[in-house]
């Protein structure tokens, strides 16, 4: 599996760290109660098919990217900097 | 119809025309008292266990495709009980004591071999820690004996003792773990459930699950509707999807694990070897292939194959630890789904809709797991109790933090694991 950093291109898989689903970037407040903060580190839905999740571009340019992808294929849909998103 | 020595023999001088089906292949009635979602191996024990422990026989065990297709025909066989934690220990052991008594138990060879694991250590620190293991692992009953470079090198004189990243310093050495025959295991618990009168019911699909005023009614399926008092979920890598039919979000990400094996070879490795640095290890199976396995491919995947990072690390690892096996062909590899979840440990609970049973987040451990598992399982859906060896396993312990049983040390959190 390839990438596509939207800094750097495509790049090899293992220049890139794996968070997990993309909702890691939405960081609950610190007073948030229990629930939201178990959903927040803990509950996911892990969908069998398009998913989006976060990776770490460590070897390239440190950017958090957004990777749009396919879990059953590993098709790689649309990646995108975490500080792009809405 | 029962196996013995006598019989093979009679059959194999009488041309093997006296062989029937090992179990029926019934049609799904509308009812049940208790329906299995999953005929892979920890749904195949729980609803032996439930027949033989607990007398409950009005029961099916649904399966979307061919009983045993999941990971219990896709895994690295490894059977052992070296754990360290409270929780994760006693049910392990506890486990260990049932797979030693399985055949007799089941009447059928599952070809449990005790041929000894051996978990290699590479520096002093290390050796500490398992030190500390081999102790818990006493205290509870079961064996580990420390050995030192010399120990280790007169079981397995073929490593490269002089690594220079991980020189072997000693290893923890488990005689009792070993490997058993993979298919055998889900084969002879689902003609043992059969005997019993368990409907084993392959080809069905569960398209849905019922839910009225807070309680389980039954299941939609691909050959229909089938009402039950209780379900009980037990789906591996699936169990994310299987629980959203009833409304449920779990703590659980499914990865990719990949496995190796090479063409058939003398017999040359006599032990299971893990090479933990090296995220490695290795066995050899009883048709003389290889069988070695790393860690996870480390992001979420449905693909059942992996990445080629991982295939070269663990080639790598494997070159590295004994290079004799340089030689060897791989003839296969391929990926199992693993229900991962956040502190690495699994999950047998209830789960908030009453009758509905979740047995899950076997990680990459659930083989071993698979007798002591279905028994658990079988108890907690029969008396509404957990079993006293897996009352660790609970379902909010993420939410709340208390008893969180982190093996591995690495932090309770999705992406360590």
């Amino acid at each position: 599996m390839r990438l596509p950093c939207p800094i750097c291109g495509e790049r090899d898989r293992r220049e890139f760290y794996y968070k997990g689903a993309a909702e890691a970037a939405d960081r609950p407040a610190p007073e948030a109660d229990e629930a939201v903060w178990d959903e927040f580190l803990h509950l996911r839905d892990n969908p069998a098919g398009v998913t989006r999740d976060l990776w770490y571009h460590e070897a390239g340019c440190c950017s958090w990217i957004v990777v749009t992808r396919n879990t059953i294929t590993h098709e790689v849909l649309d990646a995108a900097l975490v500080e792009d998103q809405p | 119809m029962g196996f013995s020595g006598f019989r093979v023999l009679k059959e194999g001088l009488t041309g093997n025309s006296g062989w029937t089906p090992q179990w029926r292949d019934p049609a799904p009635k509308d009812e049940y008292d208790i329906v299995i979602i999953g005929g892979g191996g920890h749904g195949l024990s729980a609803a032996y266990y439930l027949a033989r422990e607990h007398g409950l026989t009005n029961v099916a065990v649904l399966e979307k495709g061919y009983l045993g297709g999941g990971n219990i025909g896709r895994n690295t066989t490894i059977v052992r009980a070296n754990y360290f934690l409270e929780g994760n220990s006693q049910f392990y052991s506890y486990s260990m004591k049932l797979w030693e008594g399985l055949e007799l138990e089941l009447n059928y060879n599952v070809m449990h071999s005790q041929r000894g694991q051996i978990s290699l250590f590479h520096s002093d620190g290390q050796r500490d820690v398992f030190v500390r293991r081999g102790n818990m692992m006493r205290s509870q009953g079961d064996d580990a004996v420390l050995l030192d470079r010399e120990g280790v090198r007169k079981l397995l004189p073929y490593l490269d003792y002089d690594n220079t990243r991980f020189p072997i310093y000693g290893a923890l050495y488990h005689p009792r773990g070993g490997t058993a025959r993979h298919d055998a295991v889900a084969w002879g618990y689902a003609r043992g459930a059969d005997q019993r009168g368990v409907d084993l019911i392959q080809n069905c699909e569960v398209t849905g699950i019922d839910v009225a005023n807070g309680a389980v009614t039954g299941v939609q399926t691909t050959r229909g509707a089938i009402c039950a008092k209780k379900v009980g979920i037990v789906v591996a890598g699936r169990t994310s999807q299987v629980a959203a039919m009833a409304g449920l979000r779990l703590p659980i990400e499914s990865h990719i694990l990949q496995a190796f094996v090479t063409e058939g070879l003398k017999p040359c490795i006599d032990h299971v070897i893990s090479y933990g640095m090296g995220h490695f290890y290795i066995s050899q199976s009883d048709k003389g292939g290889l069988v070695f396995g790393g860690d996870l491919d480390m992001y979420a995947s449905y693909a059942q194959r992996g990445n080629l990072p991982m295939v070269e690390h663990v080639m790598e690892a494997g070159m590295t630890l004994m290079p004799m096996i340089g030689k060897a062909k791989v003839l296969r590899s391929w990926g199992g789904i693993m229900d991962m979840t956040p502190d690495g440990s699994p999950i047998i609970d209830k789960t908030g809709i009453d009758g509905l049973y979740l047995d899950c987040g076997w990680c990459y451990g659930g083989f071993k797991a698979v007798p002591a598992s279905g028994f658990s399982f079988a108890h907690l859906i029969a008396t509404d109790r957990p079993f006293e060896a897996a009352t660790g396993f609970r379902l909010d312990r993420f939410r709340d933090g208390y008893g969180l049983m982190d093996e591995e040390g690495t932090g309770a959190q999705h992406n360590l694991h």
